[in-house]
């Protein structure tokens, strides 16, 4: 208990270190571009918009359950937005030893703030994309309700699980490089093995269940429920998500708590 | 209670072959055939608050390590390391500045990430631009500083609020003279504050200057523990007793070709420098009286011995030289075999500076007539300026200024 008020207290005395840091983590991704954030929007929004163009023919009909003209692009962009949170936190969990390296070799202070830096970074990110979506629904004539409010435990648990993964690979990063190759391929496998740019009901029935083992299934499944069948997800699922999250998060500082000696010596 | 205490504080390197038994390494399983790097071997310090240590020794003593230990950057692979009070430390000459931040902003990320709330930061930014004396770069990437400018914005931010503990790596020696005095006071202010001060630096006359205990380390353990004259008098002679015994080194450390020649009828055998202490040294104080001893040995017999000097500074330019012919002091018809030993008492009558001692043994005046032996760049010493008043130049006049008013 003692610990963990602690880091309570640790973590608010570093609270300015935090909200500076993830300032700059904006600062820092458009230093030197003209249109600054404008194009963390816009990437996921271009993916959007060619998948629609792409797959509209495919997609023609009607989804069951969105009744809106533009029921794929609605789908396809609330799958896009947990799978972007999801990857994101994952690939700055990556980086995040080795690209803090000039700060844990050179200064003194509570790792657990690059922590904190990455999860809010991330979030607010994903905020941003939220609202985005949100803007383009209206003006698509589609109105989420108010299951809408059940994206803020999923985006915080979604965003811990990936923080879980993240934090694990980043730690094998910094020894074994290959990690950071690698990760972003499965990430891109699972892409596809996960609904997002296709219905599940595509998949013959006998083998969706192979897909429903797909952790990031029930995740994306529920992102579409919220925004666009707007329904509440089901307990159960985020029950299960909370429970992955605690061991991908066990696992991430237990591997972390066993290397950090050999993190700083090895950057 | 000490400000720092170590106890039997070690730190090693291993190298595994592989991550893999890096990895096995982590839950506990061993491997006796691991390659193991001592940096620093059973170090026990206790340091009082206010003080302030050098530690010294040569490149991969241990020095670096040690503080990166003290500052929590680095964990001790054993022993026990307490730190009551807040650091700040300039490690590897910087502060973990980002390049494509300015002055500005780094100084608010470092400040921030040093537990400072955004209140302090913004009062002390006035500070950090107005010593740092970068001008308008300082709200210019970084990328675009000298390393000189990296280091002066580095000092600032280190010492903008008086930390308990100040840790500074070698950083004083890369800023130009006028910002190395500048840094020199704004340390011995903070000392005057309480500040506890822990350096590393090959500057002996700033550590002589600041430093109230030296800490000679050396192969990762504590060599020598005193004040700083003692320390370094003792390192000197560890030095010299390294780089004398074999005369015959042909390439310098500074790069610098050594030029040895004659016809070897005469050898000099060895060359040493001592200092008022009667200790061997690579480093006078101005105006200590000090001793040059050259040892020969008569190879062939010879009709005229002739022994000279010749001092130069940094530069090559001979600040002075003589020989035994000059002083009417040359040997004549000398039989073999026969040694022979030349001591040359001087007052160190030189400014501060690197210098270099070519001797020569000759047939007469000029080695034009025979050459028996040359060595150029034959030793290299220091001469520090300790209690002498203040002077540039390569020569201590010591004048007398006599002022009258009215």
């Amino acid at each position: 208990m003692r610990i963990i008020k602690n880091k309570v207290q640790q973590t608010w005395q570093n609270r300015f270190f935090i909200i500076t840091s993830i300032k700059m983590d904006f600062k820092s991704r458009f230093s030197r571009s003209l249109f600054g954030s404008v194009w963390a929007i816009l990437n996921p929004l271009v993916m959007v918009a060619i998948y629609a163009f792409i797959l509209s023919q495919i997609m023609r009909a009607k989804l069951p359950g969105i009744e809106s003209a533009y029921a794929y692009p609605i789908y396809l962009i609330s799958g896009i937005i947990g799978w972007t949170l999801f990857t994101e936190v994952i690939s700055r969990g990556l980086m995040v030893f080795i690209e803090n390296g000039h700060y844990l070799k050179k200064l003194p202070f509570p790792r657990s703030n690059l922590i904190f830096v990455l999860l809010g970074a991330s979030l607010i990110n994903s905020l941003i994309l939220i609202l985005a979506a949100v803007g383009i629904f209206l003006s698509l004539g589609f109105i989420p309700n108010s299951s809408l409010i059940w994206l803020i435990p999923l985006q915080i648990l979604t965003a811990l699980f990936a923080l879980g993964i993240g934090i694990s690979c980043g730690v094998l990063n910094v020894f074994v490089r290959d990690v950071g190759q690698v990760v972003p391929i499965i990430l891109q496998l699972l892409f596809w093995l996960t609904p997002i740019v296709y219905t599940i009901n595509i998949i013959p029935e006998d083998l969706q269940y192979l897909l429903k083992l797909n952790p990031v299934f029930s995740i994306v499944d529920m992102y579409h429920n919220i925004l666009a069948f707007k329904i509440a997800p089901s307990l159960q699922d985020l029950g299960v998500l909370a429970i992955m999250a605690l061991v991908s998060n066990l696992l991430g500082f237990m591997l972390y708590q066993k290397a950090y000696k050999d993190i700083v010596e090895e950057l | 209670m000490s400000i720092v205490s170590l106890k039997s504080v070690s730190k090693t390197y291993t190298e595994y072959p592989s991550f893999y038994h890096r990895f096995l390494s982590w839950f506990g399983v061993k491997n006796s055939n691991l390659k193991r790097h001592v940096i620093l071997e059973d170090i026990n310090l206790s340091l009082e608050k206010g003080e302030a240590i050098a530690f010294v020794g040569q490149n991969g003593a241990g020095k670096s390590t040690l503080l990166k230990l003290i500052a929590g950057v680095l964990s001790a692979t054993s022993g026990e390391i307490q730190v009551n009070g807040k650091i700040s430390a300039i490690l590897e000459l910087g502060m973990g500045f980002n390049s494509d931040f300015s002055a500005l902003e780094n100084t608010r990320n470092t400040l921030s990430i040093m537990g400072y709330t955004p209140q302090e930061i913004i009062g002390a930014m006035p500070q950090v631009k107005a010593f740092s004396e970068i001008g308008d770069y300082f709200e210019q990437p970084m990328r675009i500083y000298s390393s000189g400018m990296q280091m002066r914005v580095a000092f600032a931010v280190a010492t903008v609020f008086q930390p308990e503990i100040l840790i500074i790596d070698e950083a004083l020696s890369v800023g130009d003279a006028y910002f190395q005095h500048k840094s020199f006071d704004r340390i011995r202010e903070l000392q005057k504050q309480g500040t506890t001060l822990l350096i590393v630096s090959h500057d002996k006359q700033a550590i002589q200057n600041i430093c109230n205990r030296a800490i000679l380390l050396e192969g990762g353990g504590i060599k020598k523990v005193g004040p700083p004259v003692e320390v370094m008098d003792y390192y000197n002679a560890l030095i010299a007793a390294k780089s004398h015994t074999d005369i015959e080194l042909k390439r310098m450390d500074d790069g610098h070709l050594q030029t040895i020649s004659g016809d070897n009828k005469a050898k000099i055998e060895k060359i040493s420098l001592f200092n008022s202490k009667g200790i061997e040294a690579d480093e006078l104080a101005v105006g200590e009286k000090a001793v040059l001893e050259i040892q020969v040995a008569v190879i062939e017999p010879i009709k005229q011995l002739v022994c000279g000097f010749m001092l130069k500074e940094r530069l090559g330019h001979i600040v002075y030289g003589t020989n035994t012919s000059f002083s009417e002091q040359a040997l004549f018809d000398l039989n073999t075999p026969q040694k022979i030993t030349y001591q040359i008492h001087f007052d160190t009558r030189l400014g501060i500076g690197s210098y270099s001692c070519s001797i020569a043994l000759t047939g007469g005046a000029t080695h034009l007539e025979e050459n028996y032996h040359w060595i150029d760049l034959a030793l290299v010493f220091k001469v520090i300026n300790i209690d002498k008043t203040e002077f540039i130049g390569s020569n201590c006049l010591e004048p007398e200024f006599i002022i009258q008013r009215g």
